[in-house]
């Protein structure tokens, strides 16, 4: 049955490829084989099914008629926008794509992935199939990944609900969406809130349940000169305005240790590092982990910020 | 339904991968398009059974077998592939546009040429591309090294700071591969110190050398499936239960929970599994007011010690 239907529209491919006139349904119906002879109405349906597949898999249907004169409506495909335009690679060129391709594995562009490898390979370009020792992947887990993705791509509007940090609940948003990026491993959505009015980022794990793709095709317009990845690494990392001095235990606080400006040595079995900081609050909390192994020298909004956190925590109850 | 949706782009592919390689074997290209040669097989029964209307012998596509071989010939109109998808394009250019611009991962050159090659034959099709951004964490200095020990087949030398105990340690490694998860790049390789294979976040390798002598990781090691995350729970794990106000809550984001519980005001509790506790310790600790160790009470009672130890050296100031 399958079977049948497959050979059914590549017959219907290979027909309209070759006719560089439009041909009408009944013509169609006469050179394809596998459509229904005897029942008009069965036929109407299997071909709008037809060409609703066609177009799902991007084969460029196109219609018109023949002249002014004719009314009827008729289908052809124009080779120049079906074909895939040569392509040669090098085959340094070609382990690159076959490394890019591998970036999508288990991600929800995993299959776009391989029908564009298939097309390219079918195009005569040799990439390497097989395991490699360089295995780097683009994770895409959040289950609001291919809805933001569809309305990104087609500039349809999103609608969601979404939970805000350091607030109880979720509010429902509606988003007109100018992209997605990936910073540090998780997925942003940049857009327009209409709710309020403003340009905003949303983490893309905090949208609880259904994306809703809303509205026409290409509705959205999208500023120019938006830099997205700026955008979101403004509010995904803090700036860094103020320069903080921490006495660290040596071979401790790697991390602390890497971020640094400058690295001196001090008394016995210490170093004192010069950081930058931009929220007094997030550098205070993330000092305080490294417990014991990291001091806050300068300045004293800092160290007295570390201060009230240790006591705090010293002084909570731990027994309930 | 979606057979037809998955066959037709196989078999519009086919024809002209086929005209392109005269005389290509079942073996190669079975893998090529990754199905089995029996599938392949079908597919090149139905193939030569469509045409041209008419479909008399010389309108039909014409497909010769000699031995294990297979040349196409009389493409019938189908002589090229269908043009990249939208979503075709924006996989493959993203994809490369990535790989150009982590430092350390690849030679960016032949990247960027090969992404010149697609962006001109994907055509309108690839717009959409620069709405969707990846941002992978590269790394200038170590990353070459390890690749180049990758690329040789050499052991490597790391002078490495494990997050989970909080130390510095020296320790001989057979790379087997190196992988990027959610961003941040792991070379995975059997450790010789540990006997066992162990991810190293290329963040926090301090030093690293390639050694003269050759990588020598165990021949039966079995392949790490990454696709469910990269932290496997094992039973030797120790169970913690933390509760987390509002302003905590991207703690549940950020660590694999096991169990996330909302209190329904914004609150949270979740229960992670890990190995070492010394990192579970350090984030109760920069939590503060926002994050509460609620079992084991020894961890909980831990945190209380270390902020008090904490607390003398400030004492002195």
């Amino acid at each position: 049955m399958a079977a049948k239907k497959t050979e059914r529209l590549l017959n219907l491919v290979i027909c309209l490829l070759a006719t560089r006139r439009f041909l009408s349904v009944q013509q169609i119906r006469e050179a394809v084989p596998g459509y229904d002879a005897d029942n008009e109405e069965a036929f109407r349906r299997m071909f709008e099914r037809d060409k609703e597949e066609l177009r799902d898999l991007g084969i460029p249907l196109e219609t018109g008629s023949n002249s002014h004169w004719d009314d009827e409506v008729g289908y052809r495909i124009a080779q120049r926008d079906y074909q895939l335009p040569e392509i040669t690679l090098e085959p340094d060129e070609a382990a690159a794509l076959g490394l890019a391709a591998r970036l999508w594995q288990s991600a929800p562009l995993a299959g776009a992935t391989g029908t564009a490898l298939m097309k390219l390979r079918a195009a005569g370009v040799e990439t390497p199939t097989g395991a490699s020792a360089l295995d780097p992947r683009i994770g895409a887990s959040e289950p609001s990944f291919e809805q933001c993705l569809a309305g990104v791509r087609d500039g349809r509007l999103l609608r969601f609900s979404y939970r805000t940090s350091g607030r109880p609940g979720e509010e429902d948003r509606e988003v007109e969406p100018w992209g997605v990026v990936s910073w540090k491993g998780r997925w942003y959505l940049v857009g327009h809130d209409r709710v309020r009015a403003a340009t905003r980022i949303f983490r893309l794990s905090r949208i609880v349940g259904d994306v809703t793709v809303e509205g026409p095709e290409g509705a959205v317009e999208r500023p120019v000169d938006v830099d997205l990845r700026a955008m979101v690494v403004r509010i995904a990392d803090d700036s860094l305005s103020t320069t903080a001095r921490v006495r660290i235990r040596t071979g401790t606080c790697w991390e602390l240790r890497r971020a640094a400006t400058s690295v001196e040595p001090a008394a016995e079995g210490w170093e004192v590092v010069e950081i930058g900081y931009g929220d007094p609050g997030r550098f205070a909390d993330r000092v305080t982990g490294y417990g014991a192994d990291a001091v806050v020298e300068a300045p004293v909004e800092a160290r007295e910020a570390v201060v009230r956190r240790l006591t705090a925590l010293a002084q909570r109850d731990v027994t309930s | 339904m979606s057979g037809t949706l998955e066959e037709l782009p196989r078999l519009l592919a086919l024809v002209p991968y086929l005209l392109a390689r005269p005389g290509v074997s079942f073996a190669v290209a079975s893998a090529d398009f990754g199905i089995t040669e029996e599938r392949l097989r079908k597919d090149l029964n139905l193939l030569w059974l469509c045409g041209l209307p008419g479909h008399y012998p010389g309108d039909l596509i014409e497909i010769e077998f000699e031995g294990d071989t297979i040349t196409l010939s009389d493409p019938q109109g189908v002589d090229r592939p269908l043009r990249l998808t939208v979503d075709e394009a924006l996989a493959i250019i993203v994809g490369l546009r990535t790989l150009a611009e982590t430092s350390g991962l690849t030679d960016p050159e032949p990247v960027l040429r090969a992404l010149a090659k697609v962006e001109a034959a994907a055509g309108t099709a690839a717009g959409p591309a620069d709405l969707v951004e990846v941002a992978l964490e590269g790394e200038g200095t170590v990353l070459p090294v390890v690749r180049e020990a990758l690329e040789r087949g050499r052991a490597l030398r790391l002078v490495y700071w494990t997050a989970g105990r909080g130390e510095t340690t020296e320790r001989v490694v057979d790379p087997v591969r190196l992988v990027v998860v959610e961003g941040q790049s792991y070379l995975e390789a059997w450790c010789r110190r540990a006997e066992g294979v162990r991810l190293f976040h290329l963040g926090r390798v301090q030093e690293v050398a390639v050694l003269d002598e050759p990588a020598a990781p165990p021949a039966d090691l079995p392949s790490r499936d990454l696709s469910q995350g990269l932290f496997q729970p094992s039973h030797e794990d120790t169970v913690v239960t933390v509760a987390l106000e509002p302003a905590a809550a991207w703690v549940a984001d950020f660590y694999p929970c096991d169990r996330v519980e909302d209190l329904g005001d914004g609150r949270l509790v979740v229960t992670l599994r890990t190995r070492g506790t010394a990192w579970v310790r350090r984030l109760a600790l920069s939590l503060g007011a926002n994050g509460r160790v609620l079992s084991p009470a020894s961890l909980a009672e831990q945190v209380r010690e270390d902020a008090r130890t904490a607390l003398v050296g400030y004492a002195d100031g």
